[in-house]
């Protein structure tokens, strides 16, 4: 996956660089175009914003995602993306079950907290049985237990000016030439107080496997899994995107993801 | 202005063209513009809906996608053999052959495996994400004429006048299909059978239901209609509506293009870009004092 992604920046450098002016065919035509940052991509990106203010119209702050039965689990929730993070950061916390881990809470709050994994499940939780819908076009519908993220947020106190929360996450999504880049992503403050917005550390009954984003991910259920991240180590309450990574709110946002994946 | 024009024909057709009674004006500027709108949405929407399917190149019958267990109803994929590597399509268990074309494609030496084969995305290489900038893009621009046309033509008549199906449309069916079957072809003010149920299904029924299955697979839709994915039968059976719409919908195109070449190109093409049409001579004239009658 690592690999596939620089080379698929290389084609579309070379793209954009070779192939205008020269005759195309078929579908190449439309290659060259739509690389991010592009003028059309950009205006046609326009529509993804459409969608957004009008999904937040339609769905308002607590419209529930459906919620399933237990016999509509059948099958082990399917993991993706990264299953088994190489990061020595993250081996050294699974050899001691994440006794050392602790989930950061830092950026634009008044009380900066970091939790131990006890904290966590001391305090109220929720399980839900959900759909999990990934952006490449599969479903999955397993139970989730977790904090729900908005406990989370009070505890810390969120500063007026903050906008979204940024995961950052333990797992190294892609090496690239300037080093690695590990997971990252972000929602708003309204998908981020979703009463069904979860901090989730069980799955199906048991502790998060490793597989599925141990010792904790996210449940975000009124969009795609992309907006998921595994692995969590900090949430950062921000009022922008500028200072991470290429300042599209996320990794896959920077490999041309719309930000907003309810659709 | 247009829908002035369009409730006198006959006047228009003697003041304007006196030496040409043939001549008519049958399309409005509604349904020209929108007829081109959805031709180039729908351009944009199958190609980078085919790269979106090449994620996940299986369609499943059900709430999820079975992984240990089998709802899977459409597969494309590429395996390896004795002889190379091969794409194949599964359809319903039966096991199709489809190298070159599905699963596996390229140019010769440069093969990769891929589902719908590169000329077939936007864009050629693999990238969903552009993919699904595009085809939303397009899924407004595609929903919006919707709406537009329908509008225009619930005011312009354009729906009661030329697609509603009447009694005697049931008569001439029959007809209708022997005269299609041997391409012979009559050139009239209004539409006749088979294009009102052509044309009527793809605007009443399959684009409809191809905007719905598609808000259907949207999570963040699900928490405002959770009753859609209910009635449709799961979101997995959604997609799968949604990619069985698009074949339905390429092969309106297809159908569509046949008609066209066989029933004369230049005059049809003419109705849909000017509005105007040149109709039989008056041996078949009787037709239109049968529909004002």
């Amino acid at each position: 996956m690592a690999k596939f992604q620089i080379s698929r920046r290389k084609f579309l450098t070379s793209a954009s660089l070779g192939l205008s002016g020269i005759a195309l065919s078929g579908c190449d035509a439309f290659d060259s175009g739509l690389g991010v940052g592009s003028g059309l991509r950009s205006f046609l990106e326009n529509a993804n914003g459409l969608t957004y203010r009008a999904q937040r119209l339609l769905a308002g702050r607590d419209a529930l995602a459906p919620e399933f039965s237990e016999a509509d689990i059948r099958q082990p929730q399917r993991p993706n993306g990264v299953t088994a993070p190489d990061d020595d950061t993250y081996k050294v916390l699974l050899a001691n079950n994440f006794a050392d881990w602790r989930l950061e809470v830092t950026g634009l709050v008044e009380k900066p907290l970091s939790l131990t994994r006890e904290q966590l499940q001391n305090m109220p939780s929720r399980t839900q049985i959900t759909r999990h819908d990934c952006v490449e076009g599969w479903s999955c519908i397993a139970k989730w237990t977790g904090t729900p993220l908005s406990l989370v947020l009070d505890q810390a106190i969120v500063k007026p000016q903050a906008r979204y929360v940024m995961f950052h996450c333990l797992d190294t999504i892609e090496q690239s030439l300037s080093g690695d880049i590990k997971y990252y992503g972000s929602i708003d403050l309204i998908d981020a107080r979703h009463p069904q917005t979860i901090l989730a550390y069980g799955l199906n009954g048991k502790p998060l496997p490793v597989e599925n984003g141990a010792p904790l991910r996210v449940r975000v259920e009124r969009q795609l899994g992309y907006k998921m991240p595994k692995y969590l180590y900090k949430i950062e309450l921000v009022d922008g995107f500028a200072n991470v990574g290429g300042g599209r709110g996320g990794y896959w946002e920077d490999n041309g993801y719309d930000w907003y994946a309810g659709i | 202005m247009e829908t002035v024009a369009r409730s006198e024909p006959s006047t228009e057709v003697e003041a304007s063209t006196p030496k040409d009674p043939t001549l008519i004006y049958r399309q409005s500027g509604w349904t020209r513009l929108t007829h081109w709108l959805w031709a180039f949405s729908l351009f944009f929407m199958l190609l980078s809906g085919l790269q979106i399917f090449n994620a996940r190149p299986q369609l499943y019958i059900g709430k999820e996608s079975g992984f240990q267990y089998n709802n899977t109803i459409l597969e494309i994929g590429a395996e390896n053999t004795d002889g190379g590597p091969r794409g194949f399509a599964k359809i319903f268990g039966h096991r199709f052959d489809t190298t070159g074309v599905l699963g596996w494609s390229g140019p010769p030496g440069q093969e990769t495996p891929r589902a719908f084969p590169s000329w077939a995305t936007i864009p050629s290489y693999y990238d969903l994400g552009t993919a699904r900038v595009v085809h939303f893009f397009f899924a407004w621009v595609l929903s919006a004429t919707l709406l537009l046309w329908l509008i225009a033509s619930l005011i312009n008549g354009h729906i009661r006048r030329d697609l509603a199906p009447r009694l005697d449309d049931l008569r001439k069916l029959p007809r209708d299909i022997v005269d299609h079957a041997r391409l012979k072809f009559h050139h009239a003010r209004e539409y006749n059978t088979l294009q009102k149920m052509a044309y009527g299904g793809v605007l009443f029924v399959l684009l409809p239901l191809m905007i719905i299955t598609g808000l259907a697979m949207s999570p963040s839709m699900n928490s405002v209609l959770p009753w859609l994915n209910e009635i449709l039968g799961g979101r997995q059976t959604a997609r799968t509506i949604h990619f069985i719409v698009m074949v339905l919908l390429v092969l309106f195109f297809v159908v569509h293009m046949l008609m066209i070449v066989a029933a004369g190109p230049i005059n049809e093409l003419r109705s849909i870009i000017t509005g105007w049409y040149r109709t039989d001579p008056p041996a078949k004239h009787d037709q239109a004092t049968e529909r004002s009658a």
